[in-house]
């Protein structure tokens, strides 16, 4: 394999163009990245793993020297980059292992975090929780985790969390990023599983992104589009965003279209679009009635959006839907993709399930280059869906199903009635109410920073400064989260530990342990393996309820749980991911090679018995029961779920003129406890910043690099303007900057200052996409 | 004909209802989902009052009669609390098995009038309540265990 050292990935983010022909395989080109000084032959191994930076999850290789990881290689062979890496996986994997990592756990004593032993610190977490558990029960227990553990972790934790403690209150921050790509597909498919694939994009003649910058939050899979854009048959791309990127722009240039609908407004205008497929008669009529359910009720409810109607509510010019409807209706292989200005928007699980419904009517599901990827915002974030280590059963399980859980207990030998299933797992943002009013006593914390994520900072800083709420946080870096903590765990980091992820793609990846951790760090399987023994927990026999140690040991224990369900492991093994690269479940002895695409046959995983949930009012999230669900008779057929649009939560209005839209930017992520420690993505973007159109900054008295404030009746920040091109009404902020690396100046900046705390009625995610502030310049 | 008295029960109720809804959603601003949902909710039963006027137009309304015993009593105030949320949801749950069953009645008289503009009221009215009743229960559901085991 011949690594060539690749341009500069900060300017040339999507690198150079490989252009190829639909239907053709995407080129190979291998990236990589070493450390100054250090050539391909100075390197003692190169360790298999993927990347964990972003929801494409690229293969690659890690390079190992002296005992260090000194840059990392995209692996040419693996489905999902055919060798490339973006600037986040080429710069920021494996450049954190500087000189601020945790390396010893601490304790609050007299108010300070101070070093102590695992010992010491594991006591503490055990004796508190020991004594919670007597006082009032496993229901004053919290777990909120991440997107970024392995399948090993997450699926160790569930077990804790559901089969040892007994509680419900287990989410991650994948509420913030994925939910809704779950909950849409639960609600249109019966279950959550991905059912395009990445290769849709050599396939498809239209491609269409729905609050997908794909540019910044997948630069891999961008590139795959551009090389698809730059070569013989490209196809026609539409986007609807309220800002106008780069996808945007390809957008216009492939001869398709850019829809900036206002924030809040998507729901209407998917209505619209469905509505044009129907009046124009552009319904595949024979899959619909073969393959789906609740076609009246769809008809009946978008009737009333029509072009004219939608232009106004959304702010568009109605030709333009007609135009995008008509694209949508008449290409022969459309792609969609769908992520966060959709699922953090107003009405976030109607509007997905709006373009699920798009499919299904054009029976366009399953097959080559007609595809639905209901995004996510991090690889691993999957496997917090298939694990249960956030609102959800392990294996897809559906809570409301006696035979699920009883198969979940018969696993683990215990009685059923420790799962909790009486009612959905808590959604996090529940999770921190109950510990704002003081019955959630204990929170485990890892591997996330809510501190930086979650909505409106203010009230997350009260809750977690609470005397009475014992915080524990895991993680690689003494984060904004850490410095309330009562426990700080030092985890290891990706490469300093062995584990699989899966990526929106299905795609399970092997990450090989290339280095010790720093310290007394350790993995945060071994970190949940130790709490579970210290607990003592137990099945049925009396034996320890977590009877695996490594790894691998819990990817078998996993295995068995996902034996039968549509999320199939049974046929993977480390030995064949290790051999290979990169393999799409469902993975069993029918299918050893795994599935690129589900649902090819039309039949939906909708049968009473077998669904992950029976679905739910998209308007008010109360639940279909059982009994309802069998009474539709679904078996295998999807549903179209309706809804009409209703008015964000939050409007501009006097006061707080503007919307404030949050998101992401290209060189970082999360937080930037990562990204924002990796030199190059740090100088890349150092500072985040507000993004005002050009008329409303000149308004404002505003030049470019004015230090201005957004304020919302929550909080604030004050950042620099940019003047930029997003819609005017509308302020863009990047929110990934927090606090620990600001040396010092305490002037507000991270976006989620201002957030609002409102969420989906279904997917629970949070609004971060709306919310009305004013804006001012800041006197110097 | 006594279906004016439904009538002016239905409307009555239905006003009660949505009053309630607004009630418990602004009592209950800390929980988000609870005030959006009731707003919404409340809207939409507004939606309905609306739509029952030419009905009470063709039929007239009678509000007088047995006004204590027939009223929907409406709501004296939200309470605090986990354990107040399931009470106030509780009693926005009653409210809108009373104005269910309302229509159910006034549904059957549709029937023998050969009504078909309230039949078709009917049948979309119930679609509505099956949606506060089913949030309403969604959402009690949810809270219960909490409120009733680990608040203190
Ligand atoms: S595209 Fe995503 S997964 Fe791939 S290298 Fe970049 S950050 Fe990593």
């Amino acid at each position: 394999m011949n690594a060539n050292p690749v341009p500069e990935r900060i300017a040339e983010v999507w690198g150079e163009r490989t252009p190829y022909r639909r239907g053709d395989t995407w080129p190979r080109r291998t990236d990589s990245h070493l450390e100054a000084g250090v050539g391909e032959s100075d390197v003692d191994r190169w360790v298999q793993s993927a990347c964990v930076l972003c929801s494409n999850g690229c293969a690659c290789d890690i390079a190992v020297k002296d005992g260090r990881m000194v840059g990392v290689r995209g692996r040419e062979t693996d489905l999902v980059n055919h060798g490339r890496m973006g600037p986040k996986g080429l710069y920021g994997s494996w450049q954190w292992n500087g000189k601020d990592r945790l390396t010893r756990p601490l304790i609050r004593r007299d108010g300070e975090l101070v070093e102590a032993g695992w010992d010491t610190a594991m006591g503490l977490i055990v004796r508190r929780s020991t004594e919670l558990l007597d006082e009032a029960g496993p229901l004053s227990h919290g777990f909120y985790t991440s997107g970024q553990l392995f399948l090993e972790e997450y699926y160790t934790l569930g077990v804790i969390g559901k089969a040892g403690l007994g509680t419900p209150h287990m989410d991650g921050n994948t509420r913030l990023c994925t939910a809704t790509s779950a909950a849409s597909m639960k609600e249109s498919f019966g279950s959550d599983g991905q059912p395009g694939t990445y290769a849709d994009i050599d396939h498809c003649d239209a491609l269409f992104l729905f609050g997908h910058n794909m540019a910044e939050t997948q630069t891999v899979l961008w590139s795959r589009v551009l090389d698809r854009l730059a070569g013989p048959e490209p196809p026609v791309v539409v986007v609807v965003d309220p800002r106008r990127t780069k996808v945007a722009e390809a957008a216009v240039e492939s001869g398709g279209l850019h829809l900036a609908p206002l924030p809040g407004t998507n729901q209407a205008l998917m209505n619209g679009l469905v509505r044009e497929l129907i009046v124009n008669e552009r319904v595949d009529e024979d899959y619909v009635s073969a393959h789906t359910l609740g076609f009246p009720e769809l008809e009946k409810t978008v009737e009333p959006y029509t072009p004219g109607h939608v232009g106004e509510i959304c702010g568009i010019d109605p030709d333009a839907l007609v135009r995008a409807a008509e694209i949508f209706g008449t290409a022969e292989r459309v792609l969609s993709t769908v992520l966060q200005g959709f699922y953090q928007s107003h009405q976030a699980t109607a509007a997905a399930c709006q373009v699920n419904n798009l499919h299904l009517l054009r029976g366009m599901i399953g097959r080559p280059g007609g595809g639905v990827l209901q995004m996510n915002g991090q690889p691993t974030a999957q496997n917090t869906r298939e694990c249960g280590a956030d609102g959800d059963l392990p294996g897809f399980r559906n809570w409301e199903n006696p035979g699920h859980v009883r198969q979940l207990a018969e696993l683990w030998n215990i009685d059923p009635m420790t799962i909790p299933h009486w009612s959905p797992p808590t959604h996090a943002m529940q999770i921190w109410r109950y510990a704002e009013q003081g019955s959630i006593r204990f929170l485990w914390i890892s591997a996330t920073n809510p501190a930086v994520s979650m909505p409106e900072l203010p009230r997350i800083r009260e809750i977690l400064g609470k005397k009475d709420l014992f915080v524990v946080v895991q993680d690689g870096f003494r984060t904004e989260t850490a410095e309330f903590a009562d426990v700080v765990l030092p985890a290891a980091l990706w490469g300093e530990k062995q584990g699989t992820f899966t990526n929106a793609n299905r795609t399970v990846h092997l990450s090989e342990k290339a280095v010790d951790p720093p310290g007394e760090a350790r993995a945060d399987l071994d970190i949940f393996l130790d709490y579970a023994r210290r607990m003592d927990f137990r099945d049925r026999d009396g034996d320890p309820l977590i009877g695996w140690r490594t790894p691998e040991e819990a990817f078998r224990a996993w295995q068995e749980c996902s034996r039968g369900r549509l999320c199939d492991y049974s046929g993977l093994s480390y030995g064949k991911l290790r051999g290979g690269s990169g393999i799409q479940w469902p993975c069993d002895q029918e299918r050893p090679d795994g599935t690129e695409r589900l649902y090819a046959d039309g039949v939906f995983t909708t049968k009473t018995d077998a669904c992950e949930d029976y679905g739910h009012d998209l308007l008010t999230g109360g639940t279909v029961s059982a009994r309802e669900h069998k009474a539709l008779r679904p078996d295998g057929r999807a549903f179209l779920k309706a809804a009409e649009y209703t008015p964000p939560p939050e409007e501009p209005g006097q006061r707080y003129p503007f919307v404030c839209t949050t998101g992401r930017t290209v060189y970082h992520f999360h937080t930037r406890t990562k990204t924002g420690r990796a030199p190059k993505l740090r100088r890349a973007a150092p500072e985040p910043w507000a993004e005002l159109a050009a008329a409303d900054a000149a308004e404002l008295g505003v030049t470019d690099g004015d230090l201005v404030r957004v304020e919302s009746a929550r909080g604030g920040v004050e950042v620099p303007a940019r003047i930029g091109r997003v819609r005017p009404g509308v302020v863009f902020l990047p929110f990934h900057y927090g606090y620990w690396d600001t040396g010092g100046e305490d002037r507000p900046r991270a976006a989620n200052e201002l957030t609002m705390t409102e969420w989906d009625p279904v997917s629970k995610q949070p609004l971060f996409k709306i919310g009305a502030v004013r804006v001012r310049k800041v006197e110097g | 004909m006594h279906l004016a008295t439904y009538l002016g029960l239905l409307h009555s109720s239905l006003t009660t209802l949505a009053d309630a809804f607004r009630q418990v959603g602004r009592g209950h601003g800390e929980e988000p989902d609870v005030r959006q949902t009731c707003l919404l909710l409340a809207g939409r039963i507004d939606r309905q009052t609306e739509a029952l006027a030419p009905i009470v137009e063709r039929y007239g309304e009678d509000r007088e009669q047995e006004p204590e015993r027939l009223h929907a009593a409406g709501l004296e105030g939200t309470r605090g609390g986990g354990v107040g949320l399931l009470r106030d949801l509780q009693d926005l749950y009653a409210l809108s098995s009373f104005t269910d069953i309302t229509w159910t009645v006034v549904g059957q008289a549709a029937q023998g009038l050969r009504d078909r503009e309230l039949l078709d009221l009917v049948e979309n009215h119930e679609q509505e309540t099956a949606r506060q009743l089913t949030w309403l229960r969604t959402r009690m559901k949810q809270s219960a265990p909490q409120a009733l085991i680990a608040a203190r």
